[in-house]
């Protein structure tokens, strides 16, 4: 056993970054009780010119950030093979790379994924987590120059899966980053997107849709840090909850540093409560060292179904329930609307339709 | 030929000093193809009529009936009571962001016709009616009601009832908040709704302007919860001249 895996302090849930997550039910990802089994588990569905696949070792692929979380710390200890994709520089890749999650049931595992994108180059990664898993993992992303990545995210597990995860960006100069985390599945899921930039001109979007149900707790905990100046961040994430255990986290800390002279950032979310009982935690967090700054704020609110919106949608004709899903639909669909992959579009807003049918 | 019967109506609203009556027992027989304008002071109970007629939940209905053709109102779920023909323009339509003009359009039609318009039909349809009231193509993409101006979101309501031809319209207020241009337009829409579908209305108002535009067959004076005075449009020139006043508790 190595010196990491006996130092481990191992949460207690007194910790800031881990006071909201249900540790009982990590299934021993948190702490050492469970072996992690060091798995390649993410395949591509095919690989287009202009990118490649490739597994690497830890020394060939070295992390690129630094991490305080002791899960994913524990990740890069288990996780001797590092899947790499790599788009091209100025490779122009309009379909979208999908990377589909093939995991062992409920066997614990850990997964490590680099995501080089070479200089100006344009291309969308889509990662679909479905199925049961136990699932530590890390996903670093690297954006060159000038790059275009759209990195899309699906959480949408059966609803036994544990799964925690970083996704990390580095943002180079004039490069442009947009991410999408939607989560539907999972007992657990608990992501942290994060972001920090390499070069000026650089922009992250990050949008994230989520819907829990009961025996769910769903968290995010994004953290976006502002050490380069003349770089922007945008922060959109929409969550609703329907059923009494229903749990959902939002966290959003942005750091502007004082070297961050220029920095533009603004940060929202919203949270629909459709039944009693139903608990969405948001904490937006906005730490500035600088006075000279584009702009920054925030915005955070939680609020329940808006039975005026059902009575003007019934007063057309439209019975209870199919009015219900339309506001539900219309609330998401300022986020999955930015998707534009059409197939993915249908299929969140159906598994969200039958989750509601069989939550009634 | 429709007919909507309201008997001795009484209804309440909860407040934090616990039930209070806000109608105190309205008499009113509307039918197809005449037009009753329902006047009164602020305050009188005109829009409680109106959202209690569409079954809106904050209001209980205590006593009293109210039956189009025969069959009971009250006992109907709001969107019941609009698939028997009823409809109500809204004095605050309410936004739904997300949910696109076409789509709640297509939507609220569907469920009143009880199966999908023909989408060739149904695009010349839905074009025909926003040209008549003077909206831009661009309106259906927009969401319902989100960032329409006053003028617009009244439009949208005649709109609304044009496509879903009601038997009994309740328009509440729809003069408020339009300038004269806009009050011409929405009022023209309803005076071609009444004309081609033999439309029964109810026209909840403040002010005798929109009179000019829409021509009362009947006037109603409304005050502390029910009809006080009954007439012809004189009726409405009289409150011209001397307002509410002498219908007011001194």
């Amino acid at each position: 056993m190595s010196l990491a895996t006996t130092n481990y302090l191992t949460p207690t849930g007194r910790e800031e970054a881990w006071r909201f997550t249900p540790l009982s039910r990590l299934a021993g990802l948190h702490d050492s009780s469970v072996e992690l089994a060091d798995r390649i588990s993410l395949s591509a569905r095919g690989v287009p010119a202009g990118a490649r696949l490739e597994i690497k070792s830890g020394e060939e692929a070295p992390s690129l950030s630094t991490t305080d979380d002791i899960v994913i710390e524990r990740v890069r200890d288990v996780a001797q093979q590092v899947l790499v994709l790599t788009i091209e520089k100025n490779a122009e890749i309009a379909e979208p790379i999908f990377l589909l999650r093939k995991s062992e049931g409920q066997a614990p595992e850990a997964s490590r994924v680099q995501i080089q994108a070479g200089a100006h180059s344009h291309a969308t990664v889509v990662v679909e987590n479905v199925g049961s898993a136990v699932l530590a993992e890390e996903i670093e992303i690297n954006l060159e120059p000038g790059a275009n990545l759209r990195f899309v995210t699906l959480q949408e597990w059966d609803n036994n899966a544990v799964h925690i995860g970083r996704h990390h960006a580095i943002v180079g100069k004039d490069a442009t980053f947009t991410s999408y985390v939607i989560t539907v599945g999972g007992s657990v899921v608990r992501i942290l997107p994060t972001v920090e930039y390499s070069g000026p001109g650089s922009s992250a979007d990050l949008y994230g849709l989520y819907f829990a149900t009961d025996n769910q707790h769903l968290e995010h905990r994004i953290h976006v840090e502002h050490k380069i100046p003349n770089a922007k961040s945008r922060v959109n994430y929409k969550g609703a909850l329907s059923g009494q255990s229903a749990r959902t986290v939002w966290i959003g800390d942005v750091f502007i540093k004082a070297t961050a002279e220029g920095t533009d950032t603004y940060e929202l979310n919203r949270n629909l409560l459709l039944s009693d009982g139903a608990r969405a935690d948001s904490v937006p967090n906005l730490e500035i060292e600088t006075g000279e700054i584009v702009g920054a704020g925030h915005a955070s609110t939680t609020g329940r179904f808006d039975d005026e919106q059902l009575f003007y949608l019934q007063s057309r004709g439209i019975p209870a329930e199919e009015a219900r899903r339309l506001v539900i639909r219309g609330f998401f669909a300022e986020i999955v609307a930015k998707l534009k992959i059409q197939s993915i579009e249908e299929r969140i807003m159906n598994r969200i339709d039958a989750e509601l049918e069989e939550a009634k | 030929m429709s007919t909507l019967i309201i008997k001795d109506l009484h209804v309440s609203v909860s407040t934090d000093e616990g039930m209070k009556e806000i109608l105190r027992g309205v008499d009113l027989t509307i039918n197809s193809g005449e037009t009753h304008a329902i006047m009164g002071p602020n305050g009188s109970g005109k829009s409680t009529l109106a959202y209690s007629i569409a079954g809106h939940p904050k209001y209980t209905i205590t006593s009293g009936s109210v039956t189009l053709d025969g069959e009971d109102v009250l006992e109907m779920t709001v969107d019941e009571r609009a698939k028997a023909g009823l409809f109500l323009a809204m004095q605050y339509p309410v936004e739904v962001p997300g949910v696109s003009v076409s789509n709640f359009l297509r939507t609220a039609v569907t469920a009143i016709r009880g199966e999908a318009p023909k989408i060739r039909t149904w695009v010349g349809e839905v074009k025909e009616a926003m040209t008549a009231l003077h909206m831009d193509p661009e309106f259906s993409e927009r969401s319902v009601n989100e960032g329409f101006s006053g003028g617009e979101k009244k439009r949208h309501e005649i709109l609304q009832m044009e496509l879903l031809k009601p038997k009994i319209a309740i328009l509440d207020e729809t003069d408020s908040g339009l300038d004269v241009d806009a009050l011409r337009t929405v009022s023209e829409g309803v005076n071609r709704v009444k004309e081609n579908q033999d439309l029964g209305i109810m026209l909840i108002t403040h002010y005798t302007r929109i009179l000019r535009y829409i021509k009362p067959d009947f006037v109603h004076v409304f005050a502390g919860g029910k009809i006080v005075e009954e007439g012809g449009p004189e009726l409405a020139a009289k409150l011209e001249e001397s307002g509410y006043a002498e219908y007011l508790p001194a």
